[in-house]
């Protein structure tokens, strides 16, 4: 046991020493026209070396290690108590998450600009995650093409803005339908499609797409993307210092204050809020609709809910539609909030993003979706002052993540229904 | 009510089902019998419609259904269960009788959104149903489990009550003894009978254990590597010479 760990953990270490060697210990440098391979300061091999019997070191009590972690939830306060009643918890949780929007909702007054700009932009993946929830968490049907649904609901409002002078209100409806529309017709050549075949396809729509829209070039300008996205309007009223729209009028003229730039972003970042939360809620609706029940069966068991007369065509497109639909919903409030978008904020990389939170926060669980979105898009602002090494601390707390909990920050609750004794 | 002309199923050079023909009058039990792998469970699947079968009608009230999708067999009143219980494991008990009976409620979209009466009428109705089949296979106290959790005889059970809540005219069951205690198998005998008497269902059976088979079939059907082999009531059939013979070996 011993000298096996000790063989594993030899390799282990090796294998740390041939990574980061050439990545951290070689640097290439441009001397003019050539470039030059000159070594690092010593103190970079010797971190090298240190790190390399470090996880020696672990790799050989490994068990000892993992042994440990694994009892410390024991020292969790919370751990030993009995779970809060039914109706209790119910009561206590819609509390809560009033208190949470109303707070939300003042929040951005207190803050710093650029805090609630990053809030608008966690609020729009917590949308996207809570519509790819519904496809992965709920159909248990595995997406990794989410992302291109975003894209159209951020294209169509691009679009629609350049050629036709749309407005923001407008589009959302569109760009949400649009998204939708897509989700169904991907949905039909993937109806026999489960599991890894599903994912693979999905993944391939997903880059169809972007490449799509970074080709043609006529209509979606390609690479350079499209500028000059309009803001939200607040009853015809612009946040801009000039008015650009005719017939309408400035905010801040209407209300006789000065001008500022903070009311636009507070602005954006309300309407953020209202549509987040408006997605919970009919998601939340849905999963306890007939509807949000058959996903759950499809998910469970195909052939039996097959048996007992769900049509799985009907099933399966309902998901991706719907799922598509929020993402549109998602794309048309970040083209706003942008106003320039092009395929490079589409790429893989997001649907793997989105894709993530679901898991992190617990599949099919709508508050551990919100809690998972918001530290998924958190946290690497606040690992910025680590610069390059933000992506491998955020790697890191994933993976602790699903070694501690992989079931997800908060697990699914069934819901309880009390039942009338009949007869 | 249920007719079967001649059914046979080829996979690729198999013939797993050859001629097989049986019916079903109204409130009747009838069996299928034969030894491992003689094609049962495979009849089972192409009357359910998981296969469509390379030969032979399928009537089912006055209409051929033979190749009609399974679910849609399902919507007609011929709900079946499985040999290895195939129930929703992660949701609650409650929740597996209510996906079976999303027929009975209002599946408009709009009108679950806004909550209409006419929606919530239908959800508790449904709700009301389910609490009744849950009482008579006595599963009431267990209604928010999770499915998986159950014990093996409660999850036999609650299949068989997830059909029932669909209403059906034909019920197919695949083995619904397998793997239960004989009090237990006692208890399953009694309430199939009761599901004919009471609920004027008609019963396809597929079943290993003879007492039970013996016990509360009306008719039985014998088949043998893909072949019907006899027909006939409980009585005829212990007397048949080829059943013996195919059960035991020839002597």
């Amino acid at each position: 046991m011993a000298a096996n760990n000790m063989r594993h953990a030899l390799f282990c270490a090796i294998v740390t020493l041939i990574i980061s060697f050439p990545i951290l210990g070689l640097s290439l440098e441009a001397k003019g026209v050539n470039i030059t391979l000159s070594g690092a300061k010593t103190s970079t091999y010797v971190a090298i070396v240190l790190a390399a019997v470090a996880v020696f070191v672990f790799q050989t009590f490994r068990d000892t290690f993992m042994g440990a972690l694994g009892k410390l939830p024991n020292f969790n306060p919370l751990a030993g108590r009995e779970p809060m009643e039914q109706t209790k918890r119910v009561k206590l949780e819609s509390w809560l998450l009033t208190g949470i929007v109303v707070f939300a909702l003042f929040w951005p007054f207190l803050v710093s600009r650029g805090s609630v700009d990053l809030a608008t932009l966690v609020l729009i993946y917590i949308m996207l995650a809570l519509g790819l929830n519904v496809v992965v968490g709920l159909a248990g049907l595995l997406d990794l093409g989410y992302v291109a649904f975003y894209a159209v609901g951020a294209y169509t409002f691009a679009l629609l803005s350049q050629y036709t002078g749309i407005s923001f209100w407008m589009a959302l409806p569109i760009g949400a339908l649009l998204a939708g529309l897509t989700g169904m017709i991907l949905g039909f050549p993937v109806l026999r499609l489960r599991g890894d075949y599903l994912a693979i396809v999905t993944l391939g729509f997903g880059e169809i797409i972007r490449i799509l829209l970074n080709n043609w070039t006529t209509l979606t300008g390609g690479p350079n993307g499209i500028g000059g996205i309009p803001e939200p309007t607040l009853f015809g009223m612009e946040f801009g210092r000039r008015v650009k729209e005719e017939g309408n009028t400035s905010f801040h003229e209407t209300f006789g204050i000065a001008y500022s730039g903070e009311h636009k972003v507070i602005f954006l970042y309300l309407i953020a809020l209202v549509l987040a939360v408006i997605t919970a809620l009919i998601i939340r609706r849905f999963m306890r609709m007939p509807v949000g029940r058959a996903w759950e069966a499809l998910r469970e068991d195909e052939i039996a809910a097959r048996s007992l007369g769900l049509s799985r065509t009907a099933v399966k497109l309902s998901a991706f539609t719907i799922g598509a639909f929020f993402a549109g919903f998602a794309g048309t409030v970040f083209a706003s909030k942008q106003g320039f978008i092009s395929p490079e904020s589409f790429v893989f990389l997001e649907s793997a993003i989105i894709l993530a939170i679901v898991v992190l926060g617990g599949m099919g669980s709508q508050l551990g979706v919100i809690l998972a979105a918001i530290a998924v898009t958190i946290l690497p602002e606040l690992a910025r002052e680590f610069s390059e090494y933000r992506m491998l601390i955020f790697g890191a707390a994933m993976v602790l993540m699903m070694v501690w909990r992989p079931q997800g920050l908060l697990p699914v609750r069934r819901i309880q229904i009390t039942l009338n004794k009949q007869g | 009510m249920l007719e079967v002309k001649n059914l046979s199923m080829r996979f690729g050079g198999l013939l797993a089902v050859d001629g097989v023909s049986l019916d079903v009058q109204e409130r009747e039990i009838v069996s299928i019998i034969g030894p491992n792998g003689a094609g049962k469970t495979t009849v089972f699947n192409c009357l359910s419609g998981f296969y469509k079968p390379t030969g032979g009608k399928v009537i089912f009230e006055g209409r051929e259904i033979q190749g009609t999708p399974d679910y849609k067999i399902s919507r007609l009143g011929m709900v079946r269960t499985f040999q290895h219980v195939r129930l929703f494991t992660q949701m609650t008990v409650v929740e597996n009788l209510l996906v079976a009976q999303h027929r009975h409620l209002n599946t408009n979209m709009l009108a679950g959104l806004l909550g209409t009466p006419s929606y919530k009428e239908r959800e508790q109705k449904a709700l009301d149903r389910a609490a009744y089949w849950l009482e008579r296979v006595g599963l009431l106290d267990l209604a928010n489990r999770d499915a998986g959790n159950l014990a093996y005889g409660q999850q036999r059970r609650l299949e068989i009550a997830r059909c029932m809540v669909t209403e059906p005219k034909l019920l197919m069951l695949d083995e619904p003894a397998a793997g239960l205690n004989p009090a237990e198998t006692k208890e399953l005998n009694q309430l199939i009978v009761s599901l004919k008497e009471d609920y004027n269902v008609s019963v396809v059976l597929i079943e290993h254990d003879m007492s039970l088979v013996m016990d509360i079939s009306d008719r039985i059907n014998v088949i043998n590597q893909g072949k019907p082999l006899a027909s006939g009531t409980p009585e005829e059939i212990r007397h048949n010479d080829d059943v013996i013979k195919a059960y035991l070996g020839e002597a």
